[in-house]
């Protein structure tokens, strides 16, 4: 597609975010014409604890150059509990992901509830602003080319 | 699959920073995409007509709706593709508006973006799959947790209309603080005179059960179906046998080891009490930690007065289960103690005004307990300490309220009012004696309140001080207050008799457990949290539990009863119905793959995981698997992320679902 081709590099985000809170809160930002900068794709969940770690390695598999999650504060959870699975999970797949050489910097979470809309456009710009300084992620773009099957042998 | 895409311009709203042409037109290249189109409104008559002649047309099976948040109109577009026949679930929304268009200026970027995420959605609908919205029964009986006025208004509201009521108090009688004022502002009627008749409406009432000394002990299951579990407190007086006649609490020797927590310790109660004469019931409960038979199995005075035999030393706490359809939520406030900081508290204590070390500085409660008719001095304003009428009298207003050193941020908002009241109240009863007011500001928003306060300045005679206090200590049996007059720029020192310090208004020291388990969410200070704080003000984000009073933030009396009657009518809507839909968001486990390893049982918020047996057709046992309990699951999906084998998924939002949403991110 036309529309999709990139001729500055601009860091895409993939954020997940849960519908009650952080979902919420971004429609916040907008009801609020809060600016701030485009690079970011929500995927929205129900619930944090919905969130699978196999979609933040897709979402990087995927060209992602960050990968922001963002749900209820502790204790506010609408489904009670939700966000404090995703919490732990979180702690040993970060460890998980420099493990398998994905930069965990590259990875953000955050807590941003239903009213908090100026502060989901601090997250945004903070994510982005950071991944643009880190550069683009080629890690996987470089092992996915390593491991392409070149076009000649393929046909 | 035949996809149809229908991006909205929002008037200008999107279209000022999104080209909803381009949009289109590069969705149109979508593979599955068989139809785009983009409209000023498509919320409109004419969109909708737009989408529905679509659907018609080119058979769509599924739809896509560039516009506004989900939240906002989700319902909207699913209602109209169910109505030219296809599956409302068979419907996403990309949200072009909140998202897009109102929070960028660069319309290249927007455009860009808008395209993905109208993409995102392609995506997603072409694993969705048609779903029938679960229908569930609704248990049209209501529990009103708190019976102060918030409880008793919503309770009677419900009641009156038709529908059953469970009351619970936690205290032995209903009427919460509201029955220990003396006056109300701004009319200064008297609070028991128009509160009494209400708690005796109460419980005469065929349609309300009113349970009083007891407590919530849990809350399972969801709107429409609760399961409450009910503590019963043991009064050691049997409710069916008492008559009230008092025979016991005026022959109980015990008569001063027990402070009175009505007359907010101002006086002594006997260990079997009624807590105020008009209580509701009417019926004494035991002090079991001031009684003499319990402490060493002697005495029993009360068994031998007791004609109708209604004494029971060895009742014990009881329970009560029962299923209703709405909780309203009124368990009010209590006041910041200020002698000492509590234990474990974010407050901290007003030491410098020494409540607690001198006898006559009182709080706000304990005034209204002196001025009341029915309090320990029948009306008489005499101080605590030698019981003299004080000459010179200091109220003190925001003690700890917008105080952040205390850690209490917020206005408790009824203190200048009650100021102004008692300051009056007090002008009215010892006419010679000088009142003085410390205040920060006046805050008296409401019908007739600024009046009401000027009446106290003008008319009686009440010296208003702009300032703070910063110490109080005790000299030749005054009380030294030491403040400042900020208008006149000086110190200013006033030798009282009484203090009176309008303390803060706080949550009750449970409230933040009682909203844990009614899955309600509070702000920092305890207090429980409104769904929307216009909009939706009486609501929680916990379906059928509403809120009413002071447990939602500090109110006055007439914003108490009007939200409790706000609240009875939202569970009214609720119980307006037979059946409640909701969404089919939910879990389903897939049985063959399921290997019975239950990390789904152990992170469900909701117990909604069981346990199945799979047996094949001679009946022998082949595995356990887990099964999902639809009434019950909420559709969080955090099994779903658990499941090592993925063999639970969130329908809605399972996992090719999503994998598909982010696969529309990756460059093509």
């Amino acid at each position: 597609m036309e529309d999709k081709k990139i001729e500055i590099w601009e860091p895409k985000v993939v954020a997940f975010v849960c519908n009650w809170c952080t979902y919420t809160g971004a429609d916040l930002a907008g009801t609020s014409r809060m600016k701030q900068q485009t690079n970011a794709r929500l995927i929205r969940v129900p619930c944090t604890g919905r969130i699978d770690p196999l979609f933040i390695i897709k979402a990087f598999e995927s060209g992602a150059d960050a990968v922001l999650v963002s749900g209820c504060h502790p204790g506010d959870c609408h489904y009670n509990s939700g966000n404090y699975h995703a919490r732990r999970r979180w702690i040993f797949f970060k460890e998980l992901l420099d493990f398998v050489g994905i930069d965990s910097k590259r990875l953000f979470f955050s807590w941003v509830s239903a009213s908090e809309g100026k502060k989901w456009v601090d997250v945004i710009n903070h994510v982005i602003d950071t991944v643009k300084s880190e550069g683009p992620f080629l890690k996987y773009k470089n092992l996915k080319k390593e491991f392409e099957i070149p076009v000649e042998l393929n046909e | 699959m035949k996809i149809g895409v229908f991006v909205c311009h929002c008037g200008e709203n999107i279209s000022k920073t999104v080209d909803c042409s381009r949009v289109a037109k590069a969705c149109a290249e979508i593979p599955g995409v068989v139809h785009t189109e983009d409209y000023k409104y498509m919320c409109s008559d004419p969109g909708q007509n737009i989408i529905k002649q679509a659907i018609k047309e080119k058979q769509l099976d599924g739809v896509v709706i560039g516009a506004c948040s989900p939240h906002m109109h989700e319902k909207t577009f699913r209602k109209v593709c169910n109505s030219a026949g296809i599956n409302p679930y068979m419907v996403e929304i990309a949200n072009l508006r909140e998202h897009c268009s109102w929070i960028h200026d660069d319309i290249e970027a927007a455009t860009r973006k808008a395209i993905d995420l109208v993409h995102i959605a392609i995506e997603k609908v072409k694993y969705n799959e048609p779903l029938i919205p679960i229908r569930v029964p609704i248990s049209k009986k209501a529990l009103v947790i708190g019976g102060g006025i918030s409880g008793i208004q919503a309770s009677l509201d419900i009641a009156n209309s038709g529908f059953q009521v469970i009351l619970v108090e936690k205290e032995p009688s209903i009427g919460g603080h509201m029955s220990q004022l003396s006056e109300t502002f701004p009319t200064l009627d008297c609070s028991q005179c128009i509160l009494t008749p209400r708690m005796v409406e109460v419980y005469q009432h065929p349609n309300i059960k009113l349970m009083t000394y007891s407590e919530i002990e849990s809350v399972d299951g969801f709107i429409g179906n609760f399961k409450v579990r009910i503590r019963k407190k043991a009064r050691h007086v049997r409710e069916d046998l008492c008559t009230g006649c008092g025979d016991c609490t005026q022959k109980c020797p015990i008569k001063k080891s027990a402070v009175s927590e009505f007359e907010e310790g101002l006086t002594t109660r006997t260990a079997i009490y009624v807590p105020f004469p008009q209580a509701v019931p009417n019926i004494p409960v035991i002090d079991t930690e001031a009684c003499t038979y319990f402490k060493t199995g002697k005495c029993q005075m009360c068994v031998k007065v007791c004609g109708r035999g209604a004494i029971d030393f060895k009742q014990q706490d009881s329970f009560v289960e029962e299923e209703v359809g709405a909780i309203i939520v009124a368990t009010g406030y209590n006041l910041y103690s200020i002698d000492k900081k509590p234990e474990g508290s974010i407050y901290k204590g007003y030491g410098e005004y020494g409540y607690g070390k001198f006898k006559d500085v009182i709080n706000g409660l304990q005034f209204e307990r002196l001025a009341s008719a029915s309090g320990p001095t029948s009306g008489e304003i005499l101080r605590p300490s030698d019981k003299k009428q004080p000459q010179k009298i200091v109220f003190i207003q925001c003690v700890g309220s917008r105080d952040e050193s205390k850690g209490i941020s917020y206005c408790s908002k009824i203190c200048c009012m009650y100021t102004a009241k008692h300051a009056m109240l007090y002008k009215h009863k010892v006419p010679k004696g000088e009142a003085y007011v410390f205040y920060m500001d006046i805050r008296a928003g409401g019908k007739m309140y600024e009046e009401f306060v000027r009446r106290a300045i003008e008319e009686d005679g009440v010296n208003y001080i702009r300032g703070r206090v910063s110490r109080i200590y005790e000299s030749n049996g005054k009380l030294i207050v030491k403040g400042e007059d900020t208008i006149a720029g000086e110190a200013v020192e006033i030798d009282a008799d009484l203090v009176v310090l309008a303390t803060a208004m706080i949550a009750q020291e449970n409230s933040s457990s009682l909203a844990q388990m009614l899955g309600v969410p509070y702000d920092k200070h305890g207090f429980m949290q409104e769904a929307h704080p216009k909009l939706r003000p009486v609501e929680t984000s916990s379906g059928g539990i509403f809120l009413a009073g002071a447990c939602n933030s500090p109110r006055d009396i007439p914003e108490s009863v009007a939200m409790a009657s706000a609240a009875a009518a939202k569970a009214l809507v609720l119980f307006g119905s037979d059946v409640l839909e909701r969404e089919p968001v939910i879990a389903k486990v897939n049985e063959s793959t399921c290997a019975g390893c239950f990390y789904c049982q152990k992170v469900c918020a909701y117990n909604a995981i069981e346990r199945k047996i799979i047996k094949d057709r001679l009946g022998n046992f082949i595995k356990e698997i887990a099964y999902v309990n639809t009434s019950l699951c909420q559709g969080c999906g955090t099994c779903n992320a658990t499941c090592p084998s993925k063999s639970v998924e969130l329908i809605g939002f399972k996992d090719d679902q999503i994998f598909a949403e982010i696969l529309a991110l990756a460059e093509v």
